[in-house]
């Protein structure tokens, strides 16, 4: 038997790599062995990715994208995610896993983002995996947001025209833009078609491809780890890294444990308050779509208010500040640099920016600086200039800051749920104002900072 | 635990921790700042089947003479007790399947044209309803229980819940005609303003007020029922679920250990 | 790696052999336990099950030599009050059929003998071939005038592939189709009335 296995793989390996690629990406890829708790999210956002494709592939067999109204006057396709809940043996459970997934792979994501922030996973060379992660997290966003709009309930359907009446604002050709996206003058049956068919194809190939390019990357350089150690500078006389232990079978098995650990929680709220209080599903996306009705408070799904509140922040008076931030940037680049064109494009850049502020609309620049405050991501590869990689090593000033920011976007998410406020507004100006400059300064307080000695080797007890 | 403190070293935890409450305590008043304060009682829910199918008669009777309930089929009430030939002879309209949807014979036109809105589709009604004030139950349960008369009104109700509501008081010949009771206070520009205190019982109907409210609060529960009649099968499978995921993770705790004993 | 062998068995890593049966088996119980809603999602949905639910139909303005159809599950139920010439036929295509005592026949038990009726006079079947599903058209008269030669006792013809029915729904010999047209479960409510797809007996 054992020898017949043999000779099939064998055969196998002459034609297919089967053999190489699971000693490449397994039981030969050697991970640091000191990765804690926040090593569990990358492979929890693998899981709830499998979990949204599995389930998403069955509701598609019986959801239907057709904003036309049925006999009894609901829209079919509310009608239809209904149908799923009541009429398909089995289809509730499904569609809970769907929807509750989709807050899953924001949680997890964001914590695995926040891993790579704590620990310098974005550091060279590693600024590919970074970036490729920020396209997931892009793709993430679009997924979603196309998704949000198919069960066709009010909040679907405000929650889709506010986003691409964003687009209006962009200038000459914003108007046209956002008729192009609806293919309507509203929010129709036409947008709900061509969303379904990003959100279950288009979007989903290119996110597939996105993760096998971050996982690609990520073994080609090997995997950080919470000292933020290189592994591969120290090796034995077989060339493997003295800190590696092999991903297979010791990650494997600690994934797994995970992974059920994972799944108990999300059971819990599938099972138990598949609602999520009115954050996962909302209530008012159980009343159908009413193009003439826009329901007394809404707010985008949790997952998108950081940066709903820094759009909503973005008003004429706060430019004044926004100019004086990007003013403070510019000439602390021009002071600086020592490359002379870095200090002449600083300044223009910078003086650009600031005549912009107040030459175009504000409505204008909320959108800059909603897609710019998710862009500043891909950035920091390049803002990071501190020598230690890890929060481990970093000092005091660094760690304040970081945790200034943590507590800001927070307070944005918190704020971008509650209905707009005067004490609401100054509040998410201020953090708006503090997440910006998390970022813009960056270059200048990473390498102000007190660091620690890295050691040699990574600690393990 | 270890991963806290591999995570957060003291310095940083210390900050982290005076930063949390400095949230907190931002937070806390904001959240306390709202207005119009809409006060709802709560609703005593019943899920045993006695109860939801007197809510289902309750339901059939008064409600669906206007209201669907377009995703509910008259066979889900197998789910509360019933069988079909109980709900043929009791529920069902003539014609009807016990396989049909719980459809409504009005016109959506007319119904517009009656009531100002087509009465919406009450299938999903207690889950949509919910919201900062209370539960969906709840909100139906205050809703249903204060009507009062008022002749400025087309159908000659008004509600204190929702304010110029187009549906009448279906259930009054069991509630009796409640009227409200207005104050007068000078507001915020020193104009007078009218608000209304509370509700007066000036006719009463076939039941006591104690009688009525627990019609209404069986009917509401067969309305929250209805909004996710998966939902006690929900549970049940849940418990198990857990179970098993619990030993899972025991088990490829001990596995994780026992293979990572190895790993110095 | 490992080298605490037990030094009772002389076996390695006992423990974590165990260990991997038990999680195996745990893993795959939930795993299949996971699957269990996706298989049933496959299954007809209570729209399906309504749509599919029993047909009243109505017989009491069928003449003799008439046929109705019924709608059942998507299928054309054939109605069809023979006359007592056509049920005089039936004997004679005996000898002409593939299976004349309905043997191999799809049909409820209390369905029997060559009328293959409840009542002998109203023969209610399901008017799709038995060989690739296509719905006959009638031949009803006997002879030369439907067009099927002079020893035609009156049937029904397939579109199709030609597959020859006798007035019972009976297939005749070496025809594409292999068996008789399926007669569904049914009763009558009253002398009009006949209930489809509910016999009384958990059809």
């Amino acid at each position: 038997m054992n020898k017949l296995a043999q000779q099939f793989m064998g055969w196998v390996d002459e034609r297919f790599p089967a053999t190489k690629l699971y000693k490449e990406h397994l039981s030969e890829y050697y991970a640091p062995k000191n990765f804690n708790f926040w090593y569990f999210f990358g492979s929890f956002a693998l899981l709830v990715l499998v979990i949204q494709i599995v389930t998403g592939i069955f509701l598609v067999m019986h959801y239907k994208p057709d904003a036309s109204l049925n006999a009894s006057g609901i829209p079919v396709a509310f009608a239809s995610v209904e149908y799923i809940m009541r009429d398909v043996p089995g289809g509730w459970i499904i569609r809970y896993m769907h929807s509750t997934g989709a807050s899953a792979f924001f949680i997890v994501v964001y914590l695995h983002m926040f891993r790579g922030m704590l620990y310098g996973s974005y550091r060279k060379p590693r600024e590919l995996i970074w970036l490729f992660g920020v396209a997931i997290f892009l793709c993430l966003m679009g997924e979603a947001f196309f998704g949000y709009l198919l069960p066709w309930g009010q909040m679907s359907g405000w929650g889709a025209q506010v986003i691409v009446n964003l687009f209006d604002a962009i200038p000459l050709i914003g108007k046209e833009l956002s008729l192009l996206i609806r293919g309507d003058y509203v929010v129709g049956d036409a947008t709900l078609n061509r969303f379904f068919s990003f959100h279950v194809i288009a979007i989903p190939l290119v996110l597939i491809g996105l993760v096998a390019a971050h996982i690609i990357a990520l073994h080609e350089v090997g995997s950080n780890n919470p000292d933020g150690v290189e592994i591969k500078k120290l090796k034995d006389d077989n060339g493997i890294p003295l800190d590696g232990i092999p991903f297979h079978p010791y990650y494997t098995v600690k994934d797994i444990f995970g992974a059920a650990i994972f799944l108990l929680i999300f059971s819990a709220i599938i099972f138990f308050m598949p609602e999520g209080g009115g954050y996962f599903l909302e209530y008012n996306n159980f009343v159908p779509y009413d193009q003439l009705k826009t329901p007394p408070h809404i707010a985008p799904v949790w997952y998108f208010t950081p940066y709903y509140s820094i759009l909503r922040a973005t008003t004429s008076d706060f430019m004044i500040w926004l100019a004086l931030l990007v003013a403070s940037v510019g000439t602390l680049t021009f002071l600086t640099a020592r490359n002379n064109i870095v200090r002449i494009a600083a300044a223009v850049v910078a003086l650009v920016l600031i005549v912009g502020f107040f030459a175009l609309d504000a409505k204008v620049w909320g959108v800059v600086m909603m897609g710019g405050s998710v862009m500043l991501f891909a950035l920091l590869p390049w803002l990071d200039q501190s020598p230690v990689k890890s929060i481990r090593y970093k000092g005091t000033l660094f760690k304040t800051i970081l945790a200034i920011w943590v507590v800001c976007f927070l307070i944005l998410g918190y704020l971008g749920v509650q209905p707009p406020s005067p004490v609401g507004k100054v509040v998410s100006q201020i953090c708006s104002l503090l997440y910006l400059a998390f970022f813009a300064f960056m270059p200048w307080y990473t390498r102000m900072d007190k660091t620690l000695p890295v050691p040699e080797r990574v600690t393990f007890e | 635990m270890s991963a806290m403190t591999i995570m957060f070293p003291k310095t940083f935890s210390r900050t982290f921790r005076f930063l949390a409450a400095a949230v907190l305590s931002l937070a806390l008043p904001l959240a306390a700042h709202a207005e119009n304060e809409l006060h709802l009682d709560k609703a005593p829910l019943q899920f045993d089947d006695a109860t939801l199918q007197h809510g289902a008669k309750l339901f059939i009777n008064y409600c669906v003479n206007c209201h669907s309930a377009s995703f509910m089929r008259y066979n889900r009430l197998h789910d509360i007790g019933l069988t079909d030939q109980e709900i043929k002879d009791n529920l069902l309209f003539t014609g009807d399947k016990v396989g049909d949807l719980m459809r409504v014979a009005l016109r959506r036109e007319d119904a517009k044209q009656w009531f100002g809105a087509a009465p919406p589709d009450l299938s999903v009604i207690a889950r949509a309803r919910s919201g900062e004030y209370g539960t969906g139950a709840d909100w139906l349960y205050t809703y249903l229980r204060q009507f009062y008369r008022d002749d400025s009104r087309p159908t000659g109700w008004n509600n204190m819940v929702f304010p110029n509501v187009g549906m009448p008081n279906v259930l009054w010949t069991l509630q009796g005609q409640q009227a409200a009771r207005f104050v007068e206070k000078t507001g915020e520009n020193g104009a007078t303003e009218k608000h209304l205190e509370k509700l007066e019982l000036i006719q009463p109907g076939k039941l006591s007020k104690e009688e009525f409210d627990e019609e209404v609060a069986d009917l509401v529960s067969f309305i929250t029922w209805m909004g996710e009649p998966a939902q006690e099968t929900r549970q049940q499978i849940g418990v198990f679920v857990l179970a098993v995921l619990a030993v899972l993770g025991v088990l490829t705790y001990l596995l994780k250990r026992a293979f990572w004993k190895d790993v110095h | 790696m490992s080298d605490d062998k037990n030094a009772e068995t002389g076996c390695k890593d006992c423990s974590r052999r165990s260990l991997i049966t038990a999680t195996a088996v745990v893993g795959g119980a939930a795993g299949i336990g996971a699957a269990v809603p996706f298989a049933m999602s496959f299954a007809p949905s209570e729209r399906a099950k309504a749509a599919g639910a029993p047909v009243e139909a109505d017989i009491s303005g069928l003449k003799p030599g008439e046929k109705m159809i019924v709608e059942w599950r998507g299928k054309p139920v054939w109605i069809l009050r023979r006359t007592p010439e056509m049920l005089a036929s039936l004997k004679e295509t005996d000898p002409q059929l593939a299976d004349p005592e309905s043997k191999r026949a799809e049909q409820p038990e209390y369905i029997k003998g060559e009328a293959r009726a409840i009542k002998a006079e109203y023969l209610v079947c399901i008017g799709i071939c038995t060989h690739l599903g296509c719905s006959p058209g009638d031949k009803l008269v006997a002879g030369s005038e439907s067009g099927m030669g002079p020893s035609w006792h009156g049937g029904f013809l397939c579109p199709c592939h030609g597959s020859q029915f006798d007035l019972s729904g009976r297939v005749l010999k070496s025809m594409p189709a292999p068996d008789n047209l399926p007669i569904p479960p049914y009763k009558y409510l009253s002398d009009s009335r006949i209930m489809i797809g509910d016999d009384g007996k958990g059809a």
